[in-house]
C-alpha cells in the first residue's frame, strides 16, 4: 500500500511545483524603458545641474548636503558658483526655501523629498532608475488636468511637466484594446529646445544623479566589497588547511 | 604553563568554575565525529546573534525613536536612519550588516531547524532542547517584527498596523490588547517607543537566556548526529564515547571554516546587494511612514511569509467569531505545532538515513508546500492564490498532525550500532 501512497505523493509534489506559475497569473503590468545609468562624473554633474535648476524649486533633497557633491568631482567653489542660488552655506542640507506646511497650502500636497526617490521607485517591473527615466519622458498634454499635463507611467500625477521647455509638448493617442486595457502612444506635437536624443540624454543624466544621491556610498561599497571577498577567500583556504591538519588523526 | 599563570588559574578555580566549565563545554565535551554540512548552522546562528547585538549597540548610538516631523517634514526616526547611512562614519556598513543580519538570522535558523527535522534531533532525550529552540524561534520573530518598525518607513508602519490589528480580532480582550500593544489607537510615536524598548532590551535578554538554556540542555544530553544513534552507548575504558571527539579543538577549527564560508556569502550580499532584491530591504520602506497613505500592497518581510500565508488562508468564520481571529489562531498554531514534534514522531529510527520512502515523500511535499506558502505570502491575494494557500496550509498541518500514523507505517531500515564515518 505504501508504494501507491508514495507514488501519489510524488505526483502531487510535481503538480505543486507548478503552483507558483498559477499563482503568478494576472496583475497590472508597467512597461518601463531601461535607464542608461552612468557613474561618470560628467553625467552626474550635468544631472546635478538639472536637478538644482528644475527639481529643487519644489522638491527637497533633505538628507543630502551641498558639499556631498564634492564626491562627484566638484569643488566647493564650483558648487557655490553654479548650484547654490539663495545664500545657503555649502554644508547646508539641500532644501527648498518654502516649508512643508506652506507647500501643502499652495499645492494641495507637499512635493515628496527626492533624496531616496531612485530607491523608492524600484519594483518588480524594473529599477527605480528605469521608472524615473520612463516617467520623465512620458508627460503629455491633457486639458482635463488642472496642470494641463498627464503622464503615462503615473496617471493623473500632481506634478506638471517641469522639463517641457526642453522636451516640447507631447500629445497622447489612446487606443482601447479588446481586453479592456488602454494603450497610449505619445507624439511630439511641439518640439522643445532639445532634440529627442538630447532630451533623453539629459533625463539619463538626471536619473544617474538621482541614483547616486540615493546612496552616495554605493560605488565605494562595491570597491570595499571586492577587497573583503578576496581577504575572506584567502582566510577560507587557511581555515580549511587548519581544519584538515587537526582532523588528520580522526578515523 | 608557567607556574605563575598556573597559580593564577588555581586562584580563580578556587573561586569560580573556570577550568571545569571550559572542560565541560569545550575541551571535554564529546561530540559525534560524523557531523556534516548541516551542523554548521547552530554555531552560525550564534555568530549572527553576536553580530546583531554588536551592530545594534552602534546603531542605538545614532538612531532616534521619534515619530515627530523634522523641519523638512520627515519623521525624525526615518531621518536618523538616513543620517546613519550618509553621515555617520561607517554607518552604512553597520546598518547594512544589521539589516542583512536579520535575514541571515532566519536563513541559518531555518536551516538549523531543518537539520533537526532531517536527523530527528528533537527525539528523546532532546525534547527540551527542541522546546527551547522553538521558543528562540518565537522570540526571534518578535524581535524581527519590532525591529522592522524602527526605520519608520511605509512598510514598517503599515506592516505593524496590519499585524497589531490582528490582535483586536481576539474575542473579549482583543481591542484592549491591541491598544496596550500600540499604546495608542493607531500605530504612533508611542508604538515606536515601546517597540524600540522591546527590540533593544527586553527581547534580546530573553533571547540570550533561551540560547543559554538551549546550549546547556544540549551539553547535558549530548549532540545527536546524522545517523541518529546515541554515541554514549559505546564508551571506552575511560568512559569516553568511542565515536566522540572533543568539541575543542576539532569542532572549533571546523566551525571556523563554516564561519568564513558563511561570511563570504553574507559579505557578497552586504556589499553588492544589500537590498536583497527588495526582499531584505523592501523598496517601499525607503518612503517615510505616512499614516494617511495606505500602500496598495502590504507585504511582510520574506521570513514571515509562510506563516502569514497560513493566516490569510483561513477565510471562514467559525462559532460566530470572525475569520480573522481563526487566521491568527492558525498562524500561532503553525509555529507552536513545531514544539510538539518530539511526541508526534513515532518512527523506530531518528535519522532520515534509515527512514523509509513514505516519510521522505511526505517530507518532500511538506517542503514544497512550505516554499509555496512563503512565495504566496509576498503576493497580494487572489481567489486562486488563496485556494493554493489553503491546500498548502492543510499539507503543512497534515505533515505534523498525521505524523504519529505515517511515521509508524513507514518501512524503516535498521540503524547501525556505531556512526558511519569515512
Amino acid at each position: 500500500m505504501s508504494n501507491r501512497v508514495i507514488k501519489t505523493l510524488k505526483r502531487f509534489a510535481a503538480v505543486a511545483l507548478f503552483a507558483p506559475a498559477l499563482a503568478m497569473a494576472a496583475g497590472a503590468v508597467l512597461h518601463l524603458d531601461k535607464a542608461p545609468v552612468s557613474t561618470e562624473p560628467a553625467a552626474l554633474q550635468s544631472g546635478a545641474k538639472i536637478f538644482v535648476n528644475y527639481c529643487m524649486n519644489c522638491h527637497n533633497a533633505s538628507f543630502a548636503r551641498y558639499n556631498t557633491l564634492t564626491q562627484i568631482g566638484l569643488t566647493e567653489q564650483e558648487i557655490r558658483d553654479n548650484l547654490m542660488f539663495t545664500g545657503e552655506r555649502v554644508g547646508d542640507l539641500m532644501k527648498v526655501s518654502a516649508s512643508p506646511a506652506e507647500q501643502k497650502a499652495w499645492f494641495g500636497a507637499t512635493p515628496p523629498d527626492l533624496t531616496l526617490i531612485a530607491r523608492q521607485r524600484a519594483s518588480e517591473f524594473g529599477s527605480g532608475a528605469d521608472w524615473l527615466y520612463t516617467y520623465l519622458r512620458q508627460f503629455y498634454r491633457d486639458p482635463n488636468r488642472p496642470t494641463g499635463w498627464n503622464n503615462v507611467v503615473f496617471e493623473n500625477v500632481g506634478m506638471p511637466h517641469v522639463l517641457w521647455e526642453l522636451q516640447g509638448e507631447q500629445v497622447a493617442k489612446v487606443t482601447n484594446n479588446a481586453d479592456g486595457t488602454k494603450s497610449i502612444a505619445l507624439e511630439l506635437a511641439k518640439p522643445g529646445k532639445l532634440s529627442a536624443q538630447e532630451y533623453d540624454k539629459s533625463v539619463a543624466d538626471l536619473v544617474s544623479f538621482l541614483v547616486w544621491m540615493g546612496e552616495p556610498v554605493a560605488e565605494k561599497r562595491k570597491t570595499i566589497g571586492i577587497v573583503v571577498l578576496i581577504f575572506l577567500a584567502g582566510l577560507f583556504v587557511l581555515a580549511l588547511a587548519l581544519k584538515k591538519n587537526y582532523w588528520k588523526d580522526i578515523h | 604553563m608557567t607556574t605563575k599563570s598556573q597559580e593564577l588559574l588555581n586562584w580563580i578555580d578556587e573561586r569560580f568554575p573556570l577550568t571545569s566549565t571550559w572542560k565541560a563545554h569545550l575541551s571535554e565535551y564529546y561530540a559525534p565525529k560524523n557531523f556534516n554540512f548541516w551542523y554548521f548552522f547552530g554555531s552560525l546562528a550564534l555568530l549572527v546573534l553576536v553580530l546583531q547585538i554588536v551592530t545594534g549597540i552602534f546603531l542605538v548610538m545614532h538612531y532616534k525613536p521619534d515619530a515627530s516631523l523634522n523641519a523638512s517634514g520627515i519623521p525624525v526616526a526615518f531621518a536618523s536612519v538616513e543620517y546613519i547611512m550618509r553621515e555617520v562614519p561607517g554607518g552604512w556598513l553597520i546598518r547594512y550588516l544589521h539589516s542583512t543580519g536579520a535575514s541571515a538570522f532566519f536563513v541559518v535558523v531555518y536551516l538549523h531547524m531543518f537539520r533537526g527535522l532531517l536527523y530527528g534531533s528533537y527525539r528523546k532525550p532532546r525534547e527540551l532542547i527542541w522546546i527551547f529552540g522553538t521558543l528562540i524561534f518565537l522570540a526571534l520573530m518578535a524581535e524581527a517584527f519590532m525591529g522592522y518598525l524602527l526605520p519608520w518607513g511605509q512598510m514598517s508602519f503599515w506592516g505593524a498596523q496590519v499585524i497589531v490589528n490582528l490582535f483586536s480580532a481576539i474575542p473579549v480582550i482583543g481591542p484592549d490588547l491591541s491598544l496596550v500593544i500600540r499604546g495608542d489607537f493607531v500605530v504612533s510615536d508611542a508604538t515606536l517607543n515601546r517597540f524600540f524598548s522591546f527590540h533593544v532590551i527586553a527581547v534580546p535578554l530573553v533571547l540570550i537566556g533561551l540560547v543559554l538554556a538551549h546550549i546547556v540542555a544540549l551539553h547535558e544530553v549530548g549532540s545527536n548526529n546524522p545517523d541518529g544513534v546515541e554515541i554514549k552507548k559505546k564508551k571506552d575504558a575511560n568512559g569516553i564515547p568511542l565515536d566522540g571527539i572533543p568539541f575543542h579543538p576539532y569542532y572549533s577549527v571546523k566551525d571556523i571554516v563554516g564561519v568564513v564560508g558563511f561570511l563570504i556569502f553574507f559579505s557578497a550580499i552586504v556589499f553588492f546587494a544589500p537590498e536583497g532584491g527588495g526582499y531584505f530591504l523592501e523598496y517601499n520602506n525607503f518612503i517615510p511612514a505616512d499614516p494617511l497613505k495606505t500602500p496598495l500592497h502590504i507585504a511582510p518581510v520574506w521570513y514571515f511569509t509562510p506563516f502569514y500565508s497560513v493566516l490569510r488562508a483561513i477565510t471562514y468564520p467559525l462559532f460566530g467569531i470572525d475569520a480573522k481571529f481563526w487566521g491568527v489562531v492558525g498562524m500561532g498554531a503553525s509555529v507552536v505545532v513545531i514544539a510538539f514534534l518530539p511526541w508526534l514522531d513515532r518512527s523506530p529510527v531518528k535519522s532520515i538515513r534509515y527512514k523509509g520512502g513514505l516519510f521522505k515523500a511526505i517530507l518532500a511535499v511538506f517542503i514544497v508546500a512550505f516554499f509555496i506558502l512563503g512565495y504566496l505570502g509576498v503576493l497580494p491575494p487572489t481567489p486562486g492564490r488563496t485556494l493554493v494557500a489553503q491546500i498548502c496550509s492543510v499539507i503543512y498541518f497534515g505533515f505534523f498532525l498525521a505524523m504519529p500514523w505515517y511515521s509508524k507505517l513507514d518501512k524503516c531500515k535498521p540503524e547501525p550500532e556505531r556512526v558511519t564515518f569515512k
